[in-house]
């Protein structure tokens, strides 16, 4: 498929390209509610959000978030970083995931590419435990510094741990 | 037609508070110091209102004509912890906040009173979570704790006449006294 300016972008051109690009390095391709979905190694991360960019066709020059994901029946690929892109020119968005194994938490730094990475990645980082590499600042951002655990990770319980008035009688501690 | 009168006047109402006991007579009244000056810090607490949140709404609504804070000789709020006798804590404090009340706590002169309004001052309501203190207790020392999620206006006034008994009753050397110490350095606080 050619692209074509009247037509505007569309999710089978998206693909189209990264596959050219990829080959089977792209993978696992959907559109839950119509929005481009795709994973890649994480060791591509940097290579795939670079090519999105600089494509004078694609234009996925806007960042506009990145969060992460814990599964932890899924091993080997606990932590899934999600990416979210945005052309602004033809208004399409597409979201991009890189697994990661949840021991060695290590994902590329965004930040060279997108300035506005540098607080999504504190923030995926705060909460996630997501090590990214190459980030000038990665510190804690919302929670208090102190903590020493990953709050967003379903490896703790629910309940705050310091209520001493909840005790086993009551509510089955 | 005039309406109806519809409160017994003659029911033994006292809509003024009799003084402290001592002696008086015509243009002069003898009593204890400590009376007077209870009596002088009753009527003329300066609360610090530290609302983040629900509670600081139904706060502005007690501050308000309706409610009428000021009737008790509040009308005066500061906005600098240095003047004020009164901190009131209105709302979910995170943990992150929890050492920014310490500082507003310690910032302020003794004497100082605290009460905490609404169930997330007191307990951490219903945010049992990761990030929220488990009621500002845990970081500074409460006179007064005010129930409800969040409290009526009526029941923040009822915490804030506690609160008056409280500073009018109030030996003039507790601030002075061993527990007393001993309760601060139990929250760190020199």
């Amino acid at each position: 498929m050619e692209y074509n300016k009247a037509m505007g972008l569309n999710n089978e051109y998206i693909q189209q390209r990264l596959t050219e690009k990829f080959g089977d390095q792209v993978y696992g391709f959907s559109e839950p509610h119509g929005m481009l979905t795709f994973e890649a190694p994480k060791e591509l991360n940097l290579k795939v959000l670079q090519f999105l960019f600089d494509d004078e066709n694609l234009r996925f020059q806007f960042l506009t978030d990145i969060c992460a994901v814990h599964y932890p029946d899924n091993k080997g690929k606990e932590l899934a970083v999600v990416y979210h892109l945005h052309n602004l020119v033809d208004n399409v968005r597409i979201r991009f995931k890189v697994y990661t194994d949840i021991n060695q938490p290590d994902v590329f730094s965004a930040t060279a590419l997108y300035s506005g990475a540098n607080w999504m990645e504190r923030e995926t980082y705060d909460f996630f435990g997501v090590n990214f590499i190459g980030h000038p600042n990665l510190t804690r951002i919302l929670n208090v510094e102190e903590m020493d655990y990953f709050p967003m990770r379903k490896e703790y319980p629910l309940e705050e741990q310091t209520r001493v008035d909840k005790d086993d009688e009551m509510f089955g501690r | 037609m005039g309406r109806p009168v519809r409160f017994n006047i003659n029911a033994g109402v006292k809509l003024v508070k009799e003084g402290p006991e001592g002696y008086g007579g015509e243009g002069f009244f003898t009593t204890r110091l400590d009376k007077v000056v209870g009596l002088a810090r009753r009527n003329s607490i300066w609360p610090l209102p530290f609302a983040t949140s629900c509670c600081g709404i139904e706060f502005m609504a007690t501050m308000g004509a309706h409610y009428d804070l000021s009737r008790f000789g509040s009308e005066r709020l500061g906005f600098t912890p240095r003047q004020c006798d009164l901190l009131m804590v209105m709302g979910t404090i995170a943990k992150k906040m929890a050492p920014v009340l310490k500082q507003v706590y310690l910032q302020m002169a003794e004497p100082r009173w605290v009460i905490a309004v609404g169930a997330c001052a007191s307990s951490g309501g219903v945010f049992d979570s990761y990030s929220v203190l488990q009621g500002i207790d845990q970081v500074i020392p409460v006179d007064v704790y005010v129930p409800g999620c969040p409290p009526r206006p009526e029941a923040i006034l009822d915490g804030f006449m506690k609160v008056q008994y409280l500073v009018e009753n109030e030996s003039l050397r507790r601030r002075n006294s061993e527990q007393y110490q001993k309760l601060l350095n139990s929250y760190g606080i020199q």
